[in-house]
């Protein structure tokens, strides 16, 4: 006999059924019984979800070139030693090229504080929102870091992203090249692991390779294990602790800030 | 991770086509190759959807497997392992993505 329904939609009505399949064979419209006609519409959208962001990350990048700036976007785990380069960076730079820091970071500014006084503006972004802290910068939150630095005065900003292999990497920030920082101490796996990451980036800096004796690795493999990959990114061995390697770092940075 | 915000954006593409209408049904293509977690973002999404003001509406994703051209042995390949870039056939990494970063609305049901 007729069996009674409940829709989602609040909507009901009896109906028979087979025996034993329950199939809904019919085609009916469900009246939400207000008098209008409540006939279900499919509408093509066909809209990348990632476009509002993308559109913001092309203001982001407007911003940069109208004010010659060149923008780097600086990913990696956390506890690879980002901020210790950074610092390092700062110090060498320092007369060189004005330098702008967007500092990411999910709810704390201990990161801001570890690049005070070495010459550059600092615009700290703190990303916690309520949920435990995004996980990523994204456009429109660099958007508005942008606003903490005096973008006329500047030639080079580095964006110091959320430490995190996976969700940085799917999101523009209106960058001009990303770097990321990959530590020995991390094992030579992430690449494979972490492809997504990897593939996206320019530069490579394999940090702490002053630790190799301390530890089973040989920094040939782990080279090898980026180039897998990423055939095309520099792949550059650097210790911020003792200063090993960071010439050809410095170097980079300053062709990167000199390709206006 | 990042599905939350990843919800948010797919409400913010869906609102202005339904235009104030119910949103029954939100059809999301997703690539093999976005760093995407379908249980996450579709428990995300029942999160999302009544803060969006569109409650009912139901997330259908459409799985899209990757395919890579390779430089190397000039093959096209779909590439099973979820987050692998390499040539099947050759295993060379340089490879370009032909399919699987897919990550946009399709469609809507509206009412």
């Amino acid at each position: 006999m007729g069996r009674f329904h409940r829709h989602d939609d609040g909507t009901a009505h009896s109906h028979d059924h087979g025996e034993h399949e329950h199939e809904h064979e019919h085609e009916h419209e469900h009246g939400d019984h207000s008098g209008y006609t409540t006939g279900s519409e499919r509408i093509e959208v066909l809209e990348a979800i990632f476009a509002e962001n993308d559109n913001r990350a092309a203001v982001n990048r407007d911003a940069f070139d109208s004010n010659g700036i060149r923008a780097l976007n600086l990913m990696s785990s956390p506890g690879s030693g980002k901020t210790t380069i950074l610092a390092a960076t700062l110090d060498a730079l320092a007369g060189e090229f004005a330098v702008g820091i967007v500092e990411g970071d999910i709810a704390t500014d201990l990161d801001a504080a570890k690049l005070e006084g070495r010459g550059a503006q600092i615009s700290l972004l703190n990303t916690s929102n309520g949920f435990g802290g995004e996980c990523h910068l994204d456009a429109p939150m660099v958007n508005r870091a942008l606003h903490g630095l005096d973008l006329p005065a500047l030639d080079l900003v580095v964006i110091e992203n959320v430490g995190n292999l996976v969700c940085p990497a799917e999101f523009d920030v209106g960058e001009h090249a990303k770097a990321m920082v990959y530590s020995v101490t991390e094992g030579e796996d992430k690449p494979q692991k972490y492809p997504v990451m990897f593939r996206s980036v320019d530069v490579v800096l394999l940090n702490k390779i002053d630790l190799v004796p301390h530890l089973d690795a040989d920094v040939a493999t782990y080279i090898a294990r980026v180039r897998e990959v990423n055939p095309s990114a520099a792949v550059l061995p650097v210790s911020a602790r003792t200063g090993e390697g960071m010439g050809a770092w410095l170097d980079w940075v300053r062709a990167f800030a000199s390709a206006r | 991770m990042h599905e939350l915000s990843l919800c948010q954006a797919i409400a913010g593409v869906v609102k202005p086509h339904a235009a104030g209408r119910r949103v029954d049904v939100v059809r999301v293509q997703v690539g093999a190759l976005r760093q995407v977690v379908p249980e996450t973002l579709s428990f995300c999404w029942t999160l999302v959807r009544d803060h969006a003001e569109m409650p009912d509406a139901e997330l259908e994703l459409e799985l899209v497997a990757a395919e890579v051209a390779c430089r190397n042995c000039g093959r096209q390949s779909t590439i099973e392992s979820r987050w692998s870039v390499f040539c099947p056939v050759c295993e060379s990494a340089d490879v370009s993505v032909v399919r699987g970063e897919e990550f946009l609305v399709t469609s809507v049901d509206v009412t």
